[in-house]
């Protein structure tokens, strides 16, 4: 009998944990499958090639990805300038400034800051930012990458500080003690042991708040304009590799080549936000503490 | 092992007049050396609890002095007092005076970075930080604004001979500290300390964690190193109060049962409780 039910509970923890496998493996299955038209039709090169995104064109159409991976890189970049100095620093501030009190107020604050749909974010873009920028930058309009970028790195905020807290919170005390013990301030410390001795952890936070920037689609297409032309400066509209799967999805006809030139699109967003998150994975489970 | 470690930081060390005065604590140690360390009626508590009991406490300058006692008597309390670690616990509070050369250590205008560049610590487990070896002994004569790479390779090699550690390391100095075994990075870190050029040295038990052979050099390490600092090492093991130390003071459940000369207390103990702590009654 309850061999029976350790086999039973055995085998679904099991499909469970297959399931999650076979998911992944779908998408990646469905986005290969659905790319594979366009590949044998074109070949990877027209994606990668200086020129434009515009498969509907009739004569010459255009299908380069350079100009939305610029937006995209640029979006993503822009958003780890705001996002990782804030993260690290508020990591810092919670696991070794704040007292208990102060974390017990801001802990909810990022859970409740990582809750907040991007769609809000996307309007608050629209008509918070977006007129502040224009007035700052004296430019006509706000909706553009800069927008985009700010957004983005308030939406990886909470990522980085609480996967940074943890990296920062596991730094064994005995390392605190040495430096304070030499004289050192409680600045001196954080910044010349604790955050070093962190240093892998910190990374993969960082990482991971990439991987969730990159994959941003909402609240870039509402607030970046959505030019298809080569921005020059962050204060040029761009569209990300994201936004424009959403925007075109919707209007193309089923199975025609547009349609699988989208799931390309899909498939080098997929492969980028994979290589970030592998290498996250790999910082994460490098032993810490023996770098010189 | 050529040792050379000076003090030139140290302006007392010419001092001929006691710095502060034997009124009250009757404990003053029979050396005629002035205190370099003086507690009195010390009280300290961890919020409500009350970890150490009017203690009175005087140190001479240099030497080693040894606080025995069974756990949780309270030595390890006392000695992180002289340093002022308990101020990093939340509820830690203190009643009473400690001098270091006649001025309270605790009085408000007093800068703790500056008393903890004067009294080194050592800890129970070796702690050296995941760094190399030199980045190790400079980080304290660094983050006091020493940036030059001459003195600090100076300061690093004058440290490491110091902690007795310079002939195993100085071909591999820009390795991983964390790469040393036990007993070679117990000696880093007090080369560490060293390294910031303390006049005294607090130790918390720093051979409970390694072998008896690293064990024994650490021991020489601190004889040889008394000349020269201050030593107040907190300890277990009564054999290693009575091989190294010049004073010993007894701590029972919070209280500074008895302190003198270590000859004196190991072999006519005053205080019943001594006599029975140290001829293995109990602890």
């Amino acid at each position: 009998m309850h061999s029976c039910v350790e086999k039973v509970m055995h085998t679904v923890f099991w499909i469970s944990g297959l399931a999650i496998i076979l998911f992944l493996g779908g998408i990646l299955f469905s986005l290969l499958a659905n790319s594979f038209p366009a590949l044998r039709e074109l070949g990877l090169a027209p994606f990668f090639t200086t020129g434009t995104w515009n498969p509907g064109a009739y004569g010459e159409p255009g299908y380069s990805l350079i100009n939305m991976i610029k937006g995209t890189f640029m979006v993503t970049a822009g958003a780890l300038v705001v996002a990782v100095p804030l993260g690290i620093a508020a990591a810092a501030y919670l696991s070794e400034v704040a007292g208990p009190r102060e974390r017990e107020l801001f802990k909810p604050v990022v859970e409740v800051l990582a809750g907040i749909p991007s769609v809000v974010l996307g309007f608050i873009g629209l008509v918070v930012l977006a007129p502040l920028i224009a007035r700052v930058f004296k430019l006509s309009s706000g909706i553009n990458a800069l927008n985009g970028a700010i957004l983005v790195g308030i939406m990886a905020l909470p990522t980085i500080i609480t996967l940074a807290e943890d990296a920062i919170t596991a730094v064994p005390r005995e390392y605190r003690h040495a430096s304070l013990a030499l004289g050192a301030t409680r600045w001196q410390t954080i910044w010349k042991v604790t955050v070093p001795a962190a240093f892998s952890g910190l990374m993969a936070a960082v990482m991971l708040g990439m991987g969730r920037a990159i994959g941003e689609t909402m609240t870039v297409l509402m607030v970046t304009g959505n030019m298809l032309a080569a921005p020059a400066s962050f204060l040029d509209s761009v569209r990300t590799l994201s936004a424009n799967i959403a925007i075109e999805i919707g209007d193309v006809a089923f199975h025609s080549l547009h349609f699988h030139a989208l799931f390309v699109v899909g498939l080098v967003l997929f492969a980028i936000t994979f290589a970030v998150n592998l290498l996250a994975d790999i910082l994460i489970h490098r032993k810490p503490g023996v770098r010189t | 092992m050529n040792i050379t470690l000076t003090n030139p930081h140290n302006p007392f060390e010419q001092r001929t007049a006691p710095a502060g005065g034997a009124a009250g604590a009757g404990l003053l140690p029979a050396n005629g050396k002035p205190g370099k360390v003086k507690v009195e009626d010390l009280n300290f508590y961890y919020g409500a609890k009350q970890a150490l009991f009017k203690i009175n406490l005087e140190v001479a300058q240099n030497g080693v002095t040894a606080l025995i006692g069974p756990s949780g008597c309270g030595k390890t309390t006392f000695l992180r007092v002289l340093n002022r670690m308990n101020d990093l616990i939340p509820g830690a509070r203190l009643e009473g005076r400690v001098l270091l050369d006649g001025r309270d250590i605790y009085e408000s205008s007093r800068d703790v970075v500056e008393l903890r560049k004067r009294v080194g610590m050592v800890f129970q487990q070796p702690n050296p930080f995941p760094k190399s070896i030199y980045d190790n002994v400079a980080y304290g004569p660094r983050i006091h604004g020493t940036r030059e790479k001459r003195s600090l390779d100076e300061i690093v090699e004058r440290s490491l001979k110091g902690g007795a550690l310079w002939e195993e390391v100085k071909d591999r100095l820009g390795e991983p500290a964390l790469s040393l075994s036990g007993g070679q990075q117990q000696r880093l870190c007090i080369a560490r300390v060293l390294a910031v050029q303390p006049e005294i040295l607090l130790m918390d038990e720093p051979t409970s964690a390694i072998d008896p052979i690293a064990t024994q050099r650490i021991e020489d390490l601190i004889r040889t190193l008394c000349h020269d600092y201050t030593i107040i090492i907190v300890t277990h093991n009564m054999q290693q109060a009575a091989r190294i130390s010049d004073w010993t003071g007894f701590f029972l459940q919070g209280e500074l049962v008895e302190f003198g000369k270590t000859a004196r207390i190991f072999t006519k103990p005053l205080d019943r409780r001594t006599e029975d702590y140290i001829t293995g009654r109990f602890g």
